[in-house]
């Protein structure tokens, strides 16, 4: 064999090496996401990460699930009954329940998952606050005695977002809630597998053999929870056009949250579609330090709030009309507590009116400094707006530009804005976190307790808590209309509008269950 | 050669040292709270301190330096604050990507380059050496991210014949290691093409300009044999210069490249690292990056002694 005729044959080796096809599997069913972010806490209780509550849905169950009215189900539990007092409740779960290792769920575990998860959780430190003591009855029933009636109990057990009250193995549950959890036996629909698990490139999960689905059809984080693909792999891509081209490519079947400006590319693609899972949205603040001058003046928050203009927000930080809309409520449009009561200076923005209040309030000219997230594209263009807005009104502005992981350091200082301190960040939440006034760590206004920004108002938290008693759904929403007047009369913070980031998918996926956010089950792939 | 391997290699610890404790304070002395990012968006200020007291951020810094410190000294680097894998295991599986696009990258650019800069060399002056510098220039002037999009928009959009991400180790066969490295190493050897057919062109010209080149000529030595032997040969020390100085700054990660083609390597750990304040991590891959660089200098240094026999230690 000559010269020419050995590189022919190293050439032809060569290209039979390279045509192996992309992702050749066995028959397996594989559904490949691109999650919004790399998956790096793997403890959906020591963190509030959305992408740690997302694995927390693929690998645990839950007592109870919130269908996409709102409505909280059962989901774990079978049945369950109050005493006439209100004070006893009793929660019997359902037959069969078995977490990955084989072993039954029992209600050891639940009373252990509940009492971890009510030590990281504001809405499970809000029940515990009642709660006298947890028991096991037997096995699979087990009793929550309450000191008094107390009105949000299935919903703080059906709460849908982080911290998400999920189940696990007693003895994963009685891991302190200052430590991450290191062993991730769950009882959901799908099982994570360590061992393929590359931190940063791919997250695998296997489905779930052992799971019992309910026979609802799914809804929200409710009903049957059928795993309907045998391995969900979590692709790992930061750059918003690779995972564009990733798609395009079939080389991925879900980007959970494609970006803003590439949706008109994605949605003119025939092998695409969008899909929206997650109906309510998110809904984007501005958040006053409560703490600091010149916003620890009322006055002068209200001049801010005069100021801000909710379409401007919007059309610069999304863009695309179809994906946003202003909502003048502190709670999401569409969701049960909704109402525009005592919301008209956001409604209808007046530069010259909040000229006029900045100088009733005797703003002395120090410069504000508003934290600007330069690396996290759903938020930096807020700040931005906010300045100029803020500017029009007469506010001298400093505005501080910064990557997110500083910001969210900075503003956990008390310290005045010279000394590392803050007075305005903006952020992004799924709209479902503020579904209720107890859920939402916005109006907390128990002063150093509250969230940051630390706003300290008695009458606010004699109504979060009248809220959190009531088991009267009509009380519930004027007691929801009067948070919201005290809310925005001591300005715990400013609404700037809502988006979508929908779910953007390869065509011939089908099954998307609507809710809150992506979820896995249910998806089915040819 | 034995007592300057020995000073080399003991002349690396203080390098190490000091790289150690700068880059230990400048984290510490960096805002950013690694308890707050690990919280998220809506934990309470408690929740944060409870996190922070955990991860041992509460005590002095001279104390978190000892810890640290001996923790190395024994060959501990620590835990990531996020991962809850070892600093070591999270490096591990980011080198192979890392070490073969940067493998990849130097052997596509040494084999495109090095003809090209003799090739410019020896046409010094005419159409081909201003043709070929001229591509040069723009390999360097083209932003390696908008050279990424548009091979990937040829080729694995409109193509078919490559993936647009990802990477596949060489455990999951040699077919699908290959074709995920491609567009990649292309990607990122231009610039490196750009930089040694430059300098290959430079040395390779002044050595033609050497008596011992016009003498080869007058022997009647084919030209290829004049441009290889003699005037390559002799022009090996500053390629091999900065061939080795590419492969060293390759190592140390290529964060475009790896971002845009979705490669899980040691520049994108070490970014990610950066933004969350994952603090041990980012210690371990600066200490790694900085070992890395010294062997690397190390083996330049050792290769003159067979390129030039009139250099010795």
């Amino acid at each position: 064999m000559n010269l020419r005729q050995r590189l022919a044959l190293a050439a032809f080796a060569l290209s039979l090496l390279i045509q192996a096809p992309v992702g050749a599997q066995d028959n397996q069913k594989v559904l490949r996401i691109a999650p919004h972010s790399n998956l790096t806490i793997l403890d959906p209780i020591w963190t509030t990460a959305y992408i740690s509550r997302f694995h927390g849905y693929m690998i645990y169950d839950t007592l109870f699930g919130t269908d996409a009215q709102g409505k909280v189900q059962p989901q774990m539990v079978d049945k369950w009954e109050v005493s006439r007092d209100k004070t006893v409740w009793t929660f019997t779960l359902r037959a069969g329940l078995e977490f990955h290792d084989g072993k039954s769920v029992t209600s050891a575990d639940a009373i252990a998952s509940l009492a971890r998860w009510a030590k990281r959780d504001s809405m499970g430190e809000k029940l515990m606050g009642f709660v006298e003591g947890m028991e096991p009855v037997n096995a699979t029933t087990f009793r929550i005695k309450l000191k008094e009636p107390y009105g949000l109990v299935l919903e703080s057990l059906g709460k849908p977002s982080s911290n998400v009250p999920f189940i696990m193995p007693k003895r994963v549950a009685d891991t302190p809630a200052d430590k991450q959890i290191d062993d991730f036996t769950g009882s959901g629909p799908f099982v994570f597998d360590k061992a393929q698990w590359k931190p940063g490139e791919k997250v695998v999960y296997l489905r779930n053999a052992r799971y019992r689905p309910r026979s609802e059809a799914p809804s929200g984080t409710a009903g049957g929870k059928v795993a309907k693909v045998d391995r969900v792999e979590w692709v790992i891509i930061k750059d918003a056009q690779t995972q564009a081209n990733a798609l395009a490519a079939g080389e991925i079947d879900i980007i959970e949250a494609p970006a803003h400006e590439l949706y008109n590319s994605l949605k003119a693609n025939r092998d695409l579609q969008i899909v929206e899972p997650n109906p309510l949205g998110f809904g984007a603040m501005l958040r006053f330090n409560h703490l600091q001058p010149p916003f620890d003046n009322a006055k002068v928050r209200q001049a801010a709030m005069a100021a801000l203009n909710q379409p401007a927000f919007l059309r610069a930080q999304v863009g695309v009309p179809d994906l946003y809309h202003t909502c003048f409520s502190i709670y999401p449009c569409n969701s049960p507590y909704f109402t525009t009561a005592g919301m008209d200076f956001i409604a209808k923005p007046d530069i010259n009116r909040a000229r006029q209040l900045l100088k009733e309030s005797g703003y002395d000219g120090r410069p504000i400094v508003v934290m600007q997230p330069t690396d996290l594209v759903v938020i930096a263009k807020l700040p931005v707006v906010a300045t100029q807005l803020l500017r029009q009104a007469g506010f001298k502005v400093d505005m501080q530009s910064m990557d997110w992981q500083t910001l969210v350091s900075r503003r956990a200082k008390k310290d005045p804005p010279a000394q590392g301190g803050w007075n305005i960040f903006l952020t992004v939440w799924a709209s479902v976190d503020g579904m209720n006034a107890i859920a939402m760590n916005a109006v907390n206004a128990a002063c150093d307790k509250a969230w940051f920004g630390w706003p300290c108002d008695q009458e606010l938290e004699r109504l979060r808590d009248a809220f959190a008693r009531s088991d009267d759904e009509q009380e519930r929403k004027k007691l929801a209309e009067q948070i919201q007047l005290r809310a925005m009369e001591i300005g715990t913070h400013v609404p700037v509008g809502e988006y979508q980031i929908p779910v953007a998918a390869r065509r011939n996926l089908k099954g998307f269950v609507t809710g809150y956010f992506l979820v896995a089950w249910g998806i089915e792939k040819p | 050669m034995l007592r300057f391997l020995a000073s080399r290699l003991l002349s690396t610890i203080p390098v190490l040292l000091i790289v150690a404790v700068a880059v230990f304070l400048l984290l510490r002395l960096t805002p950013g709270d690694p308890a707050a990012v690990i919280a998220g968006d809506m934990a309470t200020t408690e929740q944060i301190e409870e996190i922070r007291t955990s991860l041992g951020l509460d005590k002095p810094i001279v104390v978190q330096f000892g810890i640290w410190f001996g923790n190395v000294l024994r060959g501990d680097l620590g835990e990531s604050f996020f991962f809850k894998l070892t600093v070591a295991e999270l490096i591990a599986q980011r080198l192979e990507p890392t070490l073969a696009l940067a493998l990849c990258t130097i052997v596509v650019a040494v084999v495109v380059a090095v003809p090209l800069g003799v090739l410019a060399a020896w046409r010094h002056g005419g159409w081909l050496d201003r043709t070929l510098m001229g591509f040069s220039t723009l390999g360097f002037s083209i932003p390696v991210f908008v050279l990424g999009y548009l091979l990937i928009w040829l080729v694995s959009l409109k193509l078919g014949w490559l993936p647009v991400q990802g990477y596949r180790r060489l455990g999951e066969g040699v077919g699908p290691f290959i074709r995920h490295l491609i567009l990649p190493s292309l990607t990122l050897s231009v610039i490196y093409v750009a930089l040694i057919a430059r300098v290959t062109r430079a040395a390779v010209a002044e050595a033609l300009t050497e008596d011992f080149v016009r003498t080869a000529r007058a022997k009647g030595l084919p030209e290829s044999r004049v441009l290889i032997r003699h005037a390559l040969a002799n022009a090996a020390v500053p390629i091999v210069t900065v061939i080795g100085i590419g492969l060293a700054l390759l190592i140390g990660g290529v964060v475009v490249t790896e971002s845009v083609f979705s490669i899980p390597g040691l520049g994108r750990l070490t970014v990610d690292a950066v933004l969350a304040r994952d603090f041990p991590t980012i210690q371990g891959v600066i200490l790694l990056f900085s070992v890395a660089y010294v062997l690397v200098n190390l083996l330049i240094d050792l290769s003159y002694l067979f390129l030039d026999p009139r250099i010795r230690y």
